[in-house]
């Protein structure tokens, strides 16, 4: 029998629907998975009686006779920053270390109607803060690709860290993600995955943790764009408990699906081409252009003129709103209390926070705080949304004359876990590619490409129009055809 | 601009943080770094530009104004919103002495 764990989203959901295997062997199967990794520390909890008791209610219904949903029988990874009702929800931080929802999220709740089950709660950056899943309270994430020739551990992205590396590793065909500004992409893209953030609004943000509320998105990581597609549509649609919840039929993607670009133009944004840019990043680049032409686009040279500006723009933006979501954890209410002796409540307010809050998240409260604070307002906060303007008018701009854009999806391939960490600028600069389609809330994926002279995966971003995730799957897609990508890592956990 | 080691502390006091000396020491520089990096912005010629409100234009939905509409964010749910707290007593949070 040909290995659970190597199989599709839509191959597991075919075959149990066929009756070729089990959904509970196929829960089974990843579950073990799961168990045999602990070294990638991927999980947070994991919550292999879910992913059964899943898996038995879908073979309970094919035994009946009943029609089965769009994820029947396929056991997938949930990123622990959605709330999930009786399993420990933590964001990855120990000011919600112990946290244990009431409530389900839309989101989820959308999975598990489709017949999907879960393995677990997934690693990732605190709060989604970083790029590289070593900001969280519970241990780094280890990729499961290494460098040839090194046996240093690399970062599987950020911030959805866990979902990436074991989406890529076969612990799950598939996983949710966060992406507020490229964090289902940049993971994706140097895991040698696929992953999509859709429109802001399509998915309901509704129990999943805000860290800016006016970025966060959430979407799917698999190991296909069809895996995606299938998946995008389960988790998406309109949710009356979410005030930016797009109110609009979610089309059927997956059975829309299609690679002939004949009649469409892929747009290149000119200032994507940057000083000092990786030669290997570039070659892909431009391989994908000539994929894109065979697959019968017309390919034309765009212009995104405040691209340099998306990323000081959203490090303003973002800790500014995550400042002020995150003024909830306060110790009385969910989570971490810390009361030293004799103190009173503003004392018990600052130790708590100080103790539950990793670094990264601190330092980005502060700029939040600093960057609306009285007389500091206009320059920086005001400044950066009038900026966030400008960027989404260029893409709307270019969108005059391309359906879709094509650029890389990150400035570099996988690197070793405390390669960056000293300079949290460095690390910033990772985003430099997927920050403007976030700030101005466009649909925007990571598709494989191919493996660099290290043997490490690099992506392609494609980026296209609100509301039309049909035109982006479709082009990822045709990339997906050509690039052939197959290439696994090599397993040695 | 930059920040110095008083106006980090006072952030800090302001964002409900508590930050010892080597904490501080080591914020200072880093939030400098960040904010001489985001002064490029001041480049930008907005003149004429609004501040983006939304990213995706919606109107603004009302529900109808219906005790309990949805039960599971309505009222009389006091066990499981205390079911988490640190401290709960006799049906609310608690918290340490406010007025001395």
């Amino acid at each position: 029998m040909t290995d659970l764990t190597d199989l599709g989203l839509k191959a597991i959901r075919g075959g149990v629907a066929a009756g070729d295997f089990t959904a509970r062997e196929v829960a089974q199967a990843h579950n073990d998975a799961v168990a045999a990794a602990a070294e990638l520390n991927a999980f947070i909890v994991t919550t292999p009686e879910h992913a059964l008791a899943a898996a038995d209610k879908v073979d309970a219904a094919r035994a009946a006779g009943e029609e089965l949903g769009p994820m029947a029988g396929v056991p997938i990874g949930m990123k622990d920053l959605f709330a999930t009702k009786g399993v420990q929800s933590t964001a990855a931080s120990h000011i919600l270390e112990g946290f244990v929802p009431p409530y389900e999220s839309t989101v989820s709740q959308k999975l598990w109607d489709a017949g999907a089950g879960m393995l677990g709660k997934l690693n990732m950056d605190q709060f989604a803060m970083g790029s590289s899943n070593e900001t969280s309270y519970f241990g780094n994430v280890a990729s499961p690709w290494k460098k040839q020739g090194s046996n240093a551990t690399l970062t599987p992205g950020g911030s959805s860290g866990g979902s990436s590396a074991a989406v890529a590793a076969r612990l799950c065909p598939a996983a949710t993600g966060t992406d507020t500004g490229g964090s289902i992409r940049q993971p994706a893209a140097i895991t040698g995955i696929t992953g999509i953030k859709p429109t802001y609004g399509r998915c309901s943000r509704w129990g999943i943790v805000a860290f800016a509320s006016s970025l966060d998105q959430a979407g799917p990581m698999a190991r296909s764009v069809e895996d995606c597609a299938i998946m995008l549509g389960a988790m998406a649609g309109f949710d009356p408990k979410d005030s930016t919840s797009i109110d609009a039929p979610v089309p059927d993607w997956a059975g829309l699906l299609d690679a002939d670009l004949t009649g469409k133009t892929v747009g290149i944004p000119r200032e994507y081409r940057m000083d000092g840019m990786d030669a290997e990043i570039d070659a892909s680049w431009e391989q994908g252009k000539a994929w894109l032409k065979d697959a019968g686009a017309t390919v034309v040279d765009v212009s995104l003129p405040h691209t340099k500006y998306a990323l000081p723009a959203y490090y303003i933006i973002a800790p500014a709103e995550a400042s002020s979501n995150l003024a909830r954890y306060d110790g009385v209410r969910y989570g971490l209390r810390d009361l030293p002796d004799g103190a009173g409540l503003q004392d018990m307010y600052a130790a708590t926070r100080s103790a539950g809050f990793g670094d990264e998240v601190k330092r980005r409260i502060l700029i939040g705080t600093y960057v609306l604070s009285a007389g500091f307002y206009d320059a920086y906060y005001t400044q950066a949304q009038k900026v966030r303007t400008l960027v989404q008018k260029d893409f709307m701009d270019a969108f005059e004359q391309c359906d879709v854009i094509l650029a890389p999806t990150t400035p570099n391939a996988a690197f070793a876990l405390g390669e960056m960490t000293d300079d949290p600028l460095a690390m910033y600069l990772n985003d430099v590619f997927s920050v403007p389609a976030s700030l101005a809330g466009l649909p925007a994926m990571s598709v494989p490409a191919t493996l660099n002279k290290d043997g490490l995966p690099l992506g392609l971003q494609i980026v296209g129009r609100p509301m039309d995730e049909q035109g982006v799957l479709n082009a990822g897609l045709a990339i997906e055809q050509r690039a052939g990508f197959t290439a696994q890592p090599e397993k040695w956990w | 601009m930059s920040v110095t080691r008083e106006e980090v502390a006072k952030i800090a006091s302001l964002a409900r943080i508590s930050m010892d000396e080597d904490a501080l020491d080591q914020m200072v520089p880093e939030l400098n770094n960040i904010l001489a990096w985001v002064e490029q912005l001041g480049e930008v010629d907005t003149s004429n530009v609004e501040p983006m409100a939304a990213v995706i234009p919606q109107d603004q939905r009302l529900r109808d104004d219906v005790i309990d509409a949805d039960p599971l964010t309505g009222g009389g749910r006091r066990e499981d919103v205390l079911a988490n707290a640190p401290m709960a007593e006799h049906g609310f949070y608690g918290v340490p002495k406010v007025i001395e």
